[in-house]
Formats: C-alpha cells, structure tokens, sequence
C-alpha cells in the first residue's frame, strides 16, 4: 500500500466532496447566467457556495471571486490591485519566500516599471512586520504576504503584518492556500484585503479556488468577455469546482475536527522529523514550532534531493523535494536560499507533508526507508569515478 | 537484487533506439506475447543542461524538453516509472567543457564516448542505480556484450551499420557487467518495425546527428562561453610552409576539414595538422595528410590488460569509417603505436583509434597530438 506524504501538493478528492459536485456534473448542467429554470438551477450551487466560502473566512458573499485555483488568485491578487491602484503609486512589497504565483507575477509587473520590495525571512522563514513597516513608501499601493510556507510550512504573523497594513492604508494580499486546511482563517482579524484559495489542497477539485477581495478594493480583471463574478473574472462559472471548494473547505474546518485532526498530525509530524533528523547530515528547514501541523521539511547533506524522492516512490512513498520542480531541474528552491541554506545544501531538499489517512506505522516505515535510502544514496555518491581519462598530452609517454 | 529478481535502469533518451531498448528489457514483444521477464524496468531520461537559449525548443535532439517529453510518453505506454535524473554538472564538466578543451588543445573533441564514459556508464550507473535500487543499466546502444572464460567481452552489433562499439571502448568489466545493449542483434529498420508495432510515438522520429548542446551546430560561440575562446586570425600554411590564406582562430578547425577555409589553391585542400601555441592552421592535399603510423594516449583494454606487447588487430579511427589491419605496439606506460597496412585518412588527434578482433572490440586509446610541428 503506497504511503502519499506529499499533501502540501494535492490532496485526494474527499468522498463527501465528489457527492457534493456530482449533481452539477450531471443534472445541474446549467449555465448559471441564463435565466431560465436550468440556470436559476446552477446559480442556486453557485451562490450557496459563495456564501459557504464567505462564512468560512468571516467575509461577505459578494466578496468572494471563484476562480481557476491559487495561481489565478494570486495573479489576480497582485496585477488586479496593482493596475487598479497604478494611477497612486506603483510599489509592492512582498517577501522573498512567497510562492511562485506571487513572484513571477510581481516580476511581471516590475518590468511593467512598478518596483517591487521583496523583504528577506529569518533563518526559519519568518517575515518581520517591523519590516514590512519600514518598507511602506506612500507610493506602496499592496503587500503580499502568505499564511504559510508551501516548503517550509511556516506560519507568518499575517495579523500583524495586516495590522501595519492597515494603519499604513495599504491593500494587504494574503496566500492562505497551504494554511486553509490547518489554520482558522478570518479576514477581519487579519486584516486583509485579498486572500487566495485552492480547494485541491483541502481534499478538494484541482482547477478550483477562490479570491477574497475586501469591498471597496478596487480590481482590474486579468480575464475579459463578461460580467460574471462582479466584473472581476469573465467565463462562465466552474459551478461544480465552486460547490466542491465550499464543500471541502466546509468539511476540512469543522470544528472542533480541525483542532483534533491538527493535534494528531503535529503529533505523528513530530515523530516522522525527530526520526528522519536522528541522521547524521539531516537538518529540519522552517520555524520549530510555527509551522503548519503537517509539514516535516528536512535538508540532507550529500544527496540530491530529487533522487531520493525516486528512490522513495520506488519504497511505494510518495514525497516530494518541496521546491517547484520542472522537467528535472535542480535550480535550488528559492525559499531555502532565502532562509540561509547553501545552495549545495538546498539540493538535498526532502519535504514529507502528511495527511487524514496517514498512520503512526507510516510515519516508522518511513523513517526506515528513508535511512536506507539515505545511505544508499551517500555510499553511491562516494564511490569513485570512473578511471580518469588523463588530459591530451603532447605525445605518449614513452 | 530485490528479492532475487533484477531492477534494471533503461537510459531513455526519447529516441527510437533507447525506446525499443526499453519495450525489449520490459518483455514487451509485438507478437504480443505476454513479457517473459519478470524484472523490474524503471525508465530514466537524463537532464544534461538547462533549457534555456534560443534552438533548445526546435531542437530535434535527446537533451530537449521534447524530448523528455517523447521518453515519458513511451515509459507510460510500457508501463514503467519514469524518472529525471539531473546529470547537468557531471555533463557539463566531463562533456561540455572537455568538449571545449579539446579544440583549445587543437584536438578533435569526441563528446558521444566521454558522455557514454562519464554519464551514462558512470553518472547513471553509480548514482541512478543507487537511486533507483537497481543493479543494471541498459541502452538503446549497438553493440553486443557476452562473457567468456570469466571475462566479459564487448562486440560489433550485428548490424554493422549502426555499429556503436567506436563510442564504447571505454567501458570497463565491472560497467559491461552492469550493462544490457537490447538491440545488439537487430537492424535498425527492425528496431523501427517494432516501435511501430508497438505504437510507440518516437518510431518514426529522425535520427539525432548534431551534438546535442551545440544548438545551431556552431561551436565557436560554445568555446568563447565556457573557454573566453573569441578567435584570433592566423596564418593557414601549406605543406611547404608558405601562408596561403588566413583563419579566425586555430580552435575554429579540426584535422581533415575540407570546408570554411577560404583557400582557393585548385585542388581540394584539407586542414592536416593544427598547431595552437603558433595560432597557426596547416592544410594539404587529400593524399597528402594520410599517414600510415601514429601515436595513440590513453590507451585502455576491455580485458583489462593487453593481449600482447606487439599484437595484430585492426583499427578504426572515426566513426563509421573502415576499420583497417594494423600492428599495434605497446609504448610506455599508456602509450601504443599504430602501424597500418594501408595509410588511412586524416587521424585527427583527440579522436578514438578503437582496435577490433574480428567482432570483439579491444580497447583502444586517443590519437595523440604532434610533439613536433613538422608533418610526421
């Protein structure tokens, strides 16, 4: 039986979440701006999940922006309140471990001639709200930063940071798509102006989730051709994706389930990182205690961590490096290197992100196969080249 | 081993050739015969430089995201895990940069055997099979391997035409042990003809022939950005030491070029001798640059040991090209002088002189640069 510890990724669709969908699968079909019986049917799904989204977080219905996933959130975050906002400044501030969504989005609009700060972590990953403090010209117009690290898994002081924002009259964007299946969410005690979703990440659809946007935030859609969300995301609605990320967010934060659940994984993640960092040459990545419940990050000398991964998955345990992996590349992660890792040591990154289903007897198989494979991987790694080719000489030595 | 069983690493290149390599180790055969082996097959593609710069995404070669892209494919279509394995900074070091070097030694680099010697049968062996768990490898490579007396012995591929035992002298008994060549015995059309039985996507893709991290077939751009190699005009000297033309840079030829030489002497002329501490490029006519003996470095045996200190072989100094009858004789420490029955064309120092029995391929060493500027 496969061991899945990679849940940071994806999750697996929830039973009661497919149920929820299914109608809207089948005889829902309707296009939920028609106004016809079919329609009024379909938008019935759509706005009873809007407003399961919006209780959830503490906003309004009317707030929140159903949308393709978190990178589309989080696009939309950024350009949608920069553009807005251009004609009264053009600086972001948002940090140097933020998920690829935020940074290439801001990249993008730095060659658009915005300027963009990106506030550097301590060694654990934690952004200091004093710097964000510090970083706010009164040209600065939206501050990204997440909940929680999806590498890492730690938890930013988005309160306070929110709290700054606020004072300072700054739109504060907010990436809570790794913290929504652990951590209670309310956008008035954070602060926040915007926060991004994903319903895969919560036992949840993939190509669903959801952007909050504060009323009064004023917004420039990425997508045009239509009226649908507000005007602030033409196409016509993925009814199905939405009720399935109302459904999934709904049954992953039931309370007092998440507390319990939460207890349990820190408990079974505390075993699997003491187990996995008794190896010589193994050292824990992200904050000791503020990290998310799931989430044991670990950097490990003399090996590369996408080999380790492969030799994992042949153990039938499914892990991950962490960072954004494309075709092989071994470009360390990004969010290491922020945190203070050598780069030679952020290549032996190893991230084991638990889940519902995961057991205490995975957490010691584990622990196991990554020991053998770890020193598998080391003995390999000191073997010897092959015989040396001796550099082209002028002639044979005779 | 697992469980007495075998785990066997194919290199997948998202060619033809390596993904009937695999489907053949897989057991997958297009009578459709259930597969007779009960081995484990992982399928691995390895990432040899970074896609990035202009050509990579056109590029018909195995190191492209296509190309990836083709290897996953086939893997799926088998049945079997597939992997990435990151090999970018052995490859850069031991292929591309040595490729640089040996144009700035006024050698003929040969990238296809150092990518075999170093990557595939060492990269691949040490650290992929230690990844993988797995205790072979194999390729989609021509060439055949068998043991006798003990001794492992690697052989011409049955189809002489596709022979790649030139680019594999280099391997060592403790390599060919851990090596499978699944189309040792089969012709290229054959190896097409079961692709496409098989419906794998890559049976009707073109040969690569270009190298594959020199995009546009232009090196000289490669020598300035891993070497500073920019180019300095010098002076083209015939046979007799006369200057009859100019060149952009010794580094920009290789031994027995014909074309970009810009000499117009009514006869073809071809680049016989490159002389890098004089930035000088000497030519001559095409019987005038055959040479009937020469020194070779380097030298290894697949054995492990030589036969003899003089011995009868046959030789052959390009790919492809004939291989001829030759004495050899062992000189010094890592030394052999070759002396062949018939003057064969052009040995271009830097590249193999690989030495054959019959079929069996016996090692061979590395066609040696001039000690003395003067034709030998």
């Amino acid at each position: 039986m496969t061991i899945y510890l990679d849940h940071a990724s994806t999750t697996a669709l929830a039973r009661e979440v497919f149920e929820a969908m299914l109608p809207y699968l089948s005889e829902h079909w309707g296009n939920p701006s028609s106004i016809h019986r079919s329609g009024r049917r379909a938008r019935q799904g759509l706005d009873e999940a809007r407003e399961a989204v919006a209780m959830l977080i503490g906003a309004k219905p009317r707030e929140i922006v159903f949308t393709s996933g978190g990178t589309e959130s989080d696009n939309l975050a950024i350009s949608g309140v920069a553009w807005a906002a251009s004609a009264r400044g053009r600086h972001i501030i948002t940090s140097a471990v933020e998920h690829k969504a935020v940074l290439q989005e801001c990249a993008l609009l730095e060659r658009h001639g915005f300027a963009i700060t990106y506030l550097g972590v301590d060694e654990h990953g934690l952004v200091d709200p004093e710097a964000v403090a510090a970083a706010i010209t009164d040209r600065t117009v939206l501050v990204s930063i997440m909940a929680a690290n999806n590498e890492v898994g730690t938890i930013q002081p988005v309160a306070e940071i929110g709290s700054v924002c606020r004072e300072r009259r700054v739109s504060f964007h907010v990436d809570a798509v790794q913290a929504a299946p652990f951590l209670p969410i309310d956008v008035n005690d954070w602060q926040v102006d915007l926060l991004s979703l994903s319903a895969h990440k919560l036992y949840g659809p993939k190509g669903s989730g959801a952007l909050f946007v504060r009323q009064g935030t004023p917004m420039v859609p990425l997508l045009q051709g239509g009226s649908q969300e507000r005007q602030r995301r033409a196409g016509t609605e993925n009814v199905a994706g939405a009720v399935g990320l109302a459904a999934a967010f709904a049954v992953t934060a039931e309370e007092p389930n998440r507390a319990g659940e939460n207890d349990r994984l820190t408990t079974l993640r505390n075993v699997l990182l003491g187990g996995v960092t008794a190896i010589p040459g193994v050292r824990r990545t992200g904050h000791p205690r503020l990290r998310l419940p799931n989430s044991a990050s670990v950097v490990i000398d003399g090996i590369e961590g996408g080999d380790l991964v492969a030799a994992l998955d042949l153990e039938e345990i499914e892990a991950s490096t962490g960072s954004a992996c494309t075709t092989g590349s071994m470009e360390p992660s990004h969010v290491l290197l922020a945190m203070g890792i050598e780069p030679e040591r952020a290549r032996g990154s190893l991230r084991l992100t638990l889940g519902r289903e995961n057991t205490p007897a995975d957490v010691e198989t584990t622990i196991e196969a990554v020991t053998r494979c770890v020193a598998r991987l080391r003995a390999a790694a000191a073997a010897p080249e092959a015989k040396e080719a001796p550099a082209m000489s002028g002639a044979p030595s005779v | 081993m697992i469980g007495g069983m075998s785990r066997i690493v194919v290199a997948m290149s998202g060619g033809v050739d390596s993904s009937v390599a695999a489907a053949m180790v897989v057991g997958i055969t297009p009578d459709g015969n259930p597969p007779e082996t009960t081995d484990e097959v992982v399928g691995v593609w390895m990432r040899t430089h970074p896609f990035s710069g202009e050509g990579w995404e056109a590029k018909r070669s195995c190191c492209s995201p296509d190309a990836a892209d083709d290897a996953r494919r086939v893997a799926q279509i088998l049945g079997i895990p597939f992997f990435i394995l990151n090999v970018e900074d052995a490859f850069g070091a031991r292929v591309i940069d040595a490729f640089a070097d040996a144009y700035l030694q006024g050698a003929t680099p040969n990238p296809c055997q150092a990518c075999n010697q170093y990557i595939k049968f060492d990269e691949l062996l040490r650290r992929g099979l230690a990844a993988y768990g797995a205790d072979q490898v194999a390729t989609g490579h021509y060439a055949r391997i068998d043991r006798v007396d003990g001794r492992w012995r690697l052989l011409r591929s049955l189809d002489a035409n596709k022979d790649q035992t030139y680019f594999l002298w280099v391997l060592t008994q403790a390599q060919l042990a851990a090596t499978r060549f699944p189309l040792g015995k089969l012709t290229k059309p054959q190896v097409r003809e079961i692709a496409a039985q098989l419906g794998l996507p890559t049976a009707a893709k073109p040969e690569s022939q270009e190298i594959c991290f020199v995009p546009a077939g232009d090196y000289r751009a490669l020598l300035e950005e891993r070497r500073g190699y920019a180019g300095k005009p010098g002076p083209i000297l015939d046979a007799n030491g006369a200057t009859v033309g100019t060149h952009t840079g010794y580094a920009h030829y290789t031994v027995g070029q014909r074309h970009g030489l810009g000499v117009a002497l009514g006869e073809a002329v071809y680049v016989r001798e490159i002389r890098p501490a004089s930035n000088t490029v000497v030519i001559g006519a095409r019987d005038e640059i055959a040479q009937s003996q020469f020194m070779v470095t380097d030298r290894r045996f697949v054995a492990g040991e030589p036969i003899a200190d003089r011995f009868e072989a046959r030789v052959r100094i390009r790919h492809r090209a004939p291989d001829v009858a030759c004495s050899v004789t062992l000189l010094g420490a890592d030394g052999l002088l070759v002396e062949t029955a018939e003057p064969v064309w052009a040995p271009a120092p830097g590249q193999a002189a690989v030495l054959y029995d019959g079929d069996e391929c016996l090692g061979g060493g590395r066609i040696a640069l001039r000690d003395a500027p003067t034709a030998a």
